[in-house]
């Protein structure tokens, strides 16, 4: 347990790190970027800009704008959107985070619980037409981008079929296709993993064992099998949030759903800086957390790990 | 004495890429209460084959071509797989080869060491966990109450070997079969697991099919021995007469190629290499790397011949045609070490009988 | 098995003959085969990886042969001939005659706005009036070469990294790896939209901003696998023997792992593709008049609802591409995996 405290705050630490090098490089990076934000607006006389300037700060020294900036974030404050005059970013996202989440979440759940059917599947009958089937779901899954897939569903079931509304965010029957759209890969890709873990574990040796005591083939699979092949999918988790994330930002826009990605399209449209960096801190925070988390939880689920105290 | 198995004229193939593969070509060999045979070969001879199939835990490949392997009067091979189950683990139990792949890592030894009992019997969980406790006490885990929560990867590859034990001898099986037990072990590791065995089987009568590639093994654990070439017994008979007084050519190159401790020159290897079972020889499969080959070898395939009503050799020297050839010394010393023997066994007999 | 009177056998046939020539019974039938011509063996028995392979060729080859042989030049413009729908000669089905549905009634487009006689648009024009099949062979040739030169920047940034990482071990793989450990934190869209929103964008841009981060997963793999084959019996031979790192890097390693880093590269391929339509289908891709099958999307998305064949066309190839790929590199990951030898 000592061991794991340690492994821990060293986890973290590193996670610190990264978020605070990520932070710096965009910072700098919009720095780079020439011209004001404002400069491009004909209505703005010189002094008008030069006010607004001075009230974002932009006319301090970039060091200077960078440690105000760096204190601002602690404090939550991530700036005010260039896009949306006077309203803080922070508030922005706050009032975008709830349906990208809802999203994100009904699409991980669904697709990788029907990704792990169909790989259990495929793997228990495998060489047969059920196998066939599901690795040409995982395949089209993988291969079709899913912005093309976003817009078939949005065109059979919307336009051609009206059976769901066609964008928007009203109830739950609007977040079933985008559901879909954003389900797939994830699906496709544990339905892979799953198949191929499970094909591994059943020809292991334990699993041989298990038949020899007598156990049947459906008891080996569920008993033995499952648990070890289901264990190494929580190092999926990391692969399938950046999917979701990627996903997000044009499944969202096909959609018209007010999130964080249909935002960030937006922003980075409009040049909207502040609520540009807000979102790649966000999005980067997101992953690095998720990463965390599928570190630790290896090593609570995988006894191998967990008893040696999560080194690897 | 009782026979607990019966295997009669078993043929096995598998079908690959290549072609259908012979495995067991003809296979036959009867097994008695509380004896331990060993089944002895190079890799590839069909002795791991040979047991699995009694097991019925072939690949999906693999067809039975034919025989039959009698069980309790009844025929294995006609059995359906719900029947099967209900032997395995119970009236037949299996140790495999490698200790630290056969033991599922993410289930605690107590839950794998109950199973068996708890599938096989209406048994509740706390019995079936105190039974699991009795049998790792048997088999010499230390502390064993303490680490029925421990997971495989906390043991040591000889520990492990011991739980695998545990898990065949739980439900008190008729048959116990040993595919290579030791071979992944240390040699001190190997001689203790060999100890616990027969320490076992003396505790709990069971018999034992001990498959192994080591002459050395063989000598410690077998009453009996049959020895497996190209898919086929090429000759069986009791420890004694297959290490004293061996007949068949194969036979006298695996003892020949065994080190003693009178071994004075280089080791004898055997030349060539085994069948190709896809296109398996005719006759003696073993004629293209024995110097003793003759021409009816590669015609017509050897019958057994009787030596003693235990001991038995499919091989055309045995035949009253065939001409008188020396073995290799090493095995011309065998030969008159067992004469020997015989000629005191007789002695004390004439004795025996006198008084 | 039934006895045999083996008695009546003739005493000739029981004259020994000895063992057979040694080296004869222990020739190996199979005809020996280096590792590649081994795989390829596999990969020609993976049907769908042959198809694919061949589908690709043909598309490449189409792609690039248009550079010459394109059917009508793909940047020019002509309002007048904007929004038709496609006409193949000698086809008089609807959808594929030139005609369309205005209110319900099937209307000559070629004909309403003058287009001559003699004159095809197979897959239709777009809403400038250039020819959408010219502007598809234009768009797959760019997100083709973006692909292949971004996979082969990752090939070779990654390649060394891992190498250098593995082969030097200590401190200097500590340091590497925690680098490694810090970029991996960072989306890879995140890095390739802010790279694309500070400098201009073209196919320079996005090569550079998917090699940015596309080399980090090879780095990883060919990291992990030197170490596995550092530790391998024949380095540690090829060490004793006094050859120097790199060329043991060189000579041993790399060879080693060419099979693991040609799959993982030909992965990249279609994540490339992939990578490069969604940027372009968010707004950050090619400008106009260049195109990429990403472009070629979201111009048509932006009028699917009314010209949906603008949409379905650059799809489709899309599709068909990233499936062949991924079949292919499936294929070939399965033909280089000795596990799967059968």
């Amino acid at each position: 347990m000592k061991n794991f405290g340690k492994y821990f705050l060293k986890r973290v630490f590193f996670m610190v790190i990264t978020l605070w090098l990520i932070i710096t490089v965009t910072f700098f990076l919009m720095k780079l970027l020439p011209g004001s934000p404002y400069a491009n607006q004909e209505k703005l006389s010189p002094e008008q800009i030069e006010i607004l300037n001075k009230q974002a700060g932009l006319d301090k020294s970039v060091p200077e704008q960078y440690v105000i900036y760096m204190k601002n974030i602690m404090k939550g404050d991530f700036g005010t959107s260039f896009q949306f005059k006077n309203q803080p970013v922070a508030k922005l996202l706050r009032n975008r985070i709830g349906p990208s989440l809802q999203l994100g979440a009904q699409a991980i759940v669904f697709g990788t619980f029907i990704g792990i059917i169909l790989g259990l599947i495929a793997a228990l009958r495998q060489n047969t037409w059920v196998d066939t089937g599901a690795t040409l779901i995982a395949i089209l899954g993988r291969s079709i981008p899913n912005f093309v897939f976003a817009v078939l569903l949005q065109y059979v079931f919307s336009v051609k079929f009206k059976l769901f509304p066609i964008a928007g965010w009203n109830g739950f029957a609007s977040t079933i296709l985008p559901t879909f759209a954003l389900a797939m890969s994830p699906l496709a890709d544990t339905g892979r993993f799953i198949r191929t873990e499970m094909v591994e574990v059943l020809s292991s040796d334990y699993i041989e064992l298990a038949r020899a005591k007598g156990l049947s083939y459906w008891e080996v699979a569920f008993k033995h099998g499952l648990r070890n092949s289901l264990i190494p999918l929580v190092t999926l988790l990391g692969p399938l949030a950046v999917a979701l994330m990627t996903g997000s930002l044009v499944v969202e826009n096909i959609f018209a759903i007010p999130g964080i990605g249909e935002q960030f399209v937006k922003s980075i449209m409009t040049n909207d800086y502040p609520t540009i960096m807000a979102v790649t801190i966000l999005f980067s925070a997101l992953l690095v957390v998720v990463i965390l988390i599928v570190d630790l939880l290896y090593g609570v689920i995988d006894p191998r790990i967990r008893v040696s105290g999560g080194e690897h | 004495m009782e026979k607990v198995l019966e295997v009669k004229d078993l043929k096995i193939s598998f079908d690959t890429f290549a072609g259908k593969v012979h495995a067991i070509r003809g296979v036959e060999f009867d097994l008695y209460r509380g004896e331990t045979l060993a089944i002895v070969g190079e890799s590839g001879s069909g002795k791991s084959v040979t047991t699995r199939s009694i097991m019925r835990l072939l690949a999906k490949n693999a067809n039975v071509d034919s025989g039959t392997i009698m069980f309790k009067n009844e025929d294995l091979n006609k059995k359906d797989d719900k029947a099967m189950q209900k032997i395995r683990g119970r009236d037949i139990a299996m140790i495999f080869q490698d200790p630290m792949t056969s033991l599922n890592p993410t289930m605690t030894i107590g839950k794998q060491v109950a199973e068996p009992l708890r599938k096989h019997e209406k048994i509740s969980k706390k019995e079936a966990m105190n039974t699991a406790l009795e049998l790792l006490r048997l088999v010499g885990i230390p502390d064993a109450e303490k680490r029925l929560n421990n997971y495989p990867h906390q043991f040591s590859g000889g520990q492990r070997q011991r739980i695998v034990i545990a898990i065949a001898l739980i439900c008190r099986p008729e048959i116990l079969i040993a595919d290579e037990p030791t071979t992944a072990l240390d040699v001190t590791i190997q001689a203790q697991i060999i100890e616990l065995m027969k320490d076992i089987q003396e505790k709990i009568r069971t018999s034992i099919i001990f498959i192994t590639h080591d002459l050395g093994v063989v000598a410690n654990v077998a009453d009996r021995v049959a020895v497996m070439y190209g898919g086929r017994i090429v000759e069986i008979g009791t420890s004694e007469e297959i290490f004293y007084n061996p007949q068949h050519p194969y036979t006298w190159g695996l003892l020949s190629s065994m080190p003693t401790l009178e071994t004075q020159d280089s080791l004898y290897a055997i030349p060539g290499s085994p069948p190709d079972l896809l296109d398996p020889p005719t006759g003696d499969a073993f004629y293209p790397r024995n110097e003793f080959a003759m021409q009816i070898d590669t015609e017509e395939t050897p019958p057994f011949f009787e030596i003693s009503p235990t001991h038995k050799a499919a091989t055309w020297l045995l035949a009253p045609q065939a001409p008188k050839v020396t073995p290799p010394q090493e095995i011309v010393n065998r030969h008159q070490h067992f004469q020997k023997i015989m000629k005191e066994r007789e002695l004390v007999q004439k004795k025996l009988r006198e008084v | 098995m039934a006895e045999m009177d083996y008695s009546k056998i003739p005493k000739e046939k029981f004259e020994l003959i000895g063992h057979q020539d040694a080296a004869e019974s222990e020739k190996i039938a199979a005809p020996s085969l280096t590792f590649f011509q081994d795989s390829w063996r596999r990969l020609k028995k993976n049907k769908a990886a042959v198809i694919s392979l061949v589908i690709l060729g043909l598309i490449t080859l189409i792609a690039f042969g248009a550079i010459w042989l394109s059917p009508k030049d793909p940047t020019k413009q002509n309002v007048q001939f904007a929004n038709l729908p496609p006409k193949i000669p000698g086809i008089s089905v609807d959808g594929f005659n030139g005609t369309t549905l205005v209110r319900g009634q099937r209307v000559d487009k070629y004909e309403q706005v003058g287009v001559p006689e003699d004159v095809y648009f197979i897959l239709g024009t777009d809403s400038l009036g250039r020819d959408l099949l010219s502007r598809i062979f234009m768009g797959t040739r760019a997100s083709l070469i973006i692909a292949f030169v971004a996979a082969i920047l990752d090939l070779s940034f990654g390649v060394t990294y891992g190498l250098i990482s593995g082969m030097k071990g200590g401190r200097v793989d500590s340091i590497m790896q925690r680098i490694l450990e810090v970029l991996s934190g960072i989306p890879n869209l995140v890095v390739m939209i802010l790279f694309l929103t500070i400098f201009k964008p073209g196919i320079l841009t996005i090569i550079l901003a998917m090699a940015v981060t596309g080399w980090i997963t090879m780095a990883r793999i060919v990291r992990a696998q030197t170490l596995k084959i550092k530790d391998q019996e024949y380095v540690l031979a090829a060490t004793t023997l006094g050859q120097s790192q790199i060329s043991i890097a060189l000579k041993h390693i790399l060879p080693n792992i060419s099979s693991v880093v040609i799959v993982q590269m030909m992965f990249s391929i279609p994540t490339a593709i992939f990578f490069e339509a969604f940027l372009s289908f968010i707004g950050l891709g090619l400008t106009p008049p260049n195109a990429s099958l990403g472009m070629l999307l979201s111009e048509g998305y932006k009028l699917f609802r009314f010209l949906p064949h603008l949409m379905w066309a650059p799809a489709i190839v899309l599709s068909v591409i990233m499936i062949c790929f991924n079949l292919l590199a499936d294929g070939m990951r399965d033909a280089f995996d000795p596990k799967m030898k059968d």
